[in-house]
């Protein structure tokens, strides 16, 4: 007779408590509401919303979206309605849910708005964790937060002083070393890192000869950046202590379990929600199975544990 | 309210002509909440390239069966075409917003113009359909005789039809927007249209709105973007309107001629 266990795959993340390592990701849930009727949201392990600025975004120029082989680019630009808007016409739906909502911030021209956002949102108790993110390939800026050390630490440092909610930093994977600036974010008091926001791409269109997004370069996504991202967790959690948000083209319970005993303790699903908006749902119960097929009583106890390469 | 994601089973999957294809699914759960203009996200393959969705606009319901038809003009589309009855697809929808012919008491007197351009035809036979009563005149345009689409079910639907092709090799030679401007100014200089619906390129569109705002005539358009997710959560299919940048997908994709903006 097969042995039943019974599986834990609660995870904690600074002071928040999961119920499941599962969430998805900024930008690519809205703020949950358009995902209503096509799946169950209070069955995920938290919710991260589109990123929120201090003032209202429309946006970047459209095209804003094209499809490129397992991937996809985006170049959004951000369009959101603000903070004061998003306190009052969506946040009230996201703690109806009741799971833990995490809200993703940043700053248009001048870092000091992280601050404002900061304690705007450190008032607010359905409001459990907060995402900075200093990543966004789409804001028409030479060089992100996260593409240097100092400025990522001197960023979380400032924001840590603000608030005693979780606050993850979600970092670019367009830097030459990921676990230098994971380290910097840890080291000024980051509960979290986030890995990995988009690499920068570029698609052509070779008939009319024109750049197939308005605003030229965007932000790549999907199964096409999954090896990298995978990379950049196994690097960061060889440096770091604080846990690791695995995301990067998950698809499906494999391509999650890739990031976990890569390191990552909980995972985020992202282009994955525009496909197939249960996948979320879908690797929870494909997480447990796993755990159940295999005897795994606590995901812990596959956390970064990978073994040596055999042939 | 729920938005269905179903696996369906294909009944048929033709080739009309050149690259234009037919297909036909059996839905009960669709059908019943289909109309004109509204549209289905499809998983046309089970790998991940292509990766995302098709957004294809419903062509008919009959009974509990629907009716696609589309141009193989890509990867997803050509992948589309692969499809053989008894496969089962992915499907999300109906989404988006329609068209909305006025009904009941508001049904005005005034005769209704349908414009349609190239593979633009596809919800508007649908629309023909729920317009019946009415009447409505349909202008139908392509380049060629040989890309005409759909004549057949326009007259079976007892619509008027007029053709125009821009090589001239059937019906008016030119543009179907050409056309349109001539019979607005010919045959409707005392009794305007009630409403003109149109979906095409998005130049034909363009025209179609100049034209109407000129004669003061109610327009409603079906416009085609670029979607990644087809529900309202990616924000990457946005027009410009007046009232700032909307989604194709979730306020459109059918938006009255007056609000966009060109």
């Amino acid at each position: 007779m097969v042995k039943k266990i019974k599986s834990d795959i609660s995870v904690h993340i600074g002071n928040l408590d999961l119920k499941n390592p599962v969430m998805v990701a900024s930008g690519t849930f809205g703020y949950a509401e358009e995902f209503k009727g096509l799946m169950d949201l209070k069955k995920l392990g938290a919710i991260v919303t589109k990123t929120i600025t201090l003032k209202p975004r429309p946006g970047n120029l459209p095209p804003r979206t094209c499809e490129t082989p397992s991937g996809m680019l985006n170049s959004i630009g951000l369009e959101n309605p603000g903070i004061d808007r998003f306190i009052k016409e969506k946040l009230p739906f996201l703690n109806k849910l009741g799971i833990p909502v995490i809200v993703s911030i940043a700053a248009e021209d001048d870092p000091a708005e992280f601050s404002v956002l900061t304690n705007q949102l450190d008032k607010i108790s359905g409001v459990c964790a907060i995402e900075l993110n200093i990543s966004c390939p789409n804001m028409q800026k030479d060089k992100l937060i996260s593409q240097d050390a100092k400025e990522t630490f001197d960023l979380v440092s400032t924001v840590r002083k603000l608030t005693n909610k979780c606050l993850i930093t979600k970092l670019s994977p367009n830097v030459t070393s990921i676990s230098e600036i994971a380290l910097a974010a840890q080291e000024a008091g980051s509960n979290a890192v986030a890995l990995i926001n988009t690499l920068t791409g570029m698609s052509i269109d070779i008939y009319k000869r024109a750049p197939r997004i308005g605003s030229w370069v965007g932000g790549l996504s999907g199964p096409a950046i999954r090896p990298v991202a995978v990379r950049m967790v196994w690097e960061a959690y060889n440096k770091i202590k604080i846990p690791i948000i695995g995301m990067g083209g998950i698809m499906d319970t494999e391509s999650a379990l890739e990031f976990i005993i890569a390191g990552a303790t909980a995972v985020s699903v992202g282009t994955a929600n525009f496909i197939n908006p249960k996948a979320s749902l879908e690797i929870i119960s494909g997480l447990r199975q796993y755990m159940a097929d295999n005897n795994i009583v606590n995901l812990s106890s596959i956390t970064g544990r990978l073994k040596v390469c055999k042939d | 309210m729920k938005t269905l994601q179903i696996k369906v089973k294909i009944i048929s999957n033709k080739k009309l002509k050149n690259d234009y294809w037919h297909l036909e699914f059996e839905s009960g759960l669709i059908a019943a909440k289909a109309s004109a203009g509204k549209f289905l996200e499809l998983k046309v393959n089970k790998g991940t390239d292509p990766l995302l969705r098709r957004p294809i606009s419903i062509h008919g319901v009959s009974g509990g069966r629907i009716k696609l038809i589309y141009e193989v003009v890509g990867k997803g589309t050509q992948c589309l075409s692969e499809r053989r009855p008894g496969e089962f697809l992915d499907v999300i929808g109906p989404l988006g917003n329609g068209f909305n012919p006025p009904r009941g008491r508001r049904r005005s007197g005034g005769q209704s113009i349908i414009v349609a351009g190239g593979m633009g035809v596809a919800p508007l036979v649908f629309l023909a359909a729920q317009l019946k009563p009415d009447k409505p005149l349909v202008l139908l345009g392509a380049r060629t005789k040989e890309e005409l689409l759909c004549q057949q079910e326009f007259k079976a639907l007892g619509c008027k039809l007029m053709i125009a092709t821009d090589n001239g090799s059937l019906g008016f030679k030119g543009r179907v927007t050409d056309l349109l401007k001539e019979i607005l100014s010919r045959d409707f200089k005392a009794d305007k249209p009630a409403n003109i619906y149109a979906c095409g390129p998005q130049p034909m569109l363009k025209a179609v709105s100049l034209i109407c705002r000129e004669n003061n005539i109610a327009s409603q358009l079906s416009l085609e973007r670029h979607m990644a997710c087809g529900f309202g959560a990616c924000l990457g299919c946005v027009v410009s309107t007046k009232t700032g940048y909307k989604r194709v997908c979730k306020e459109g994709p059918v938006f009255s001629g007056e609000e966009l903006m060109w």
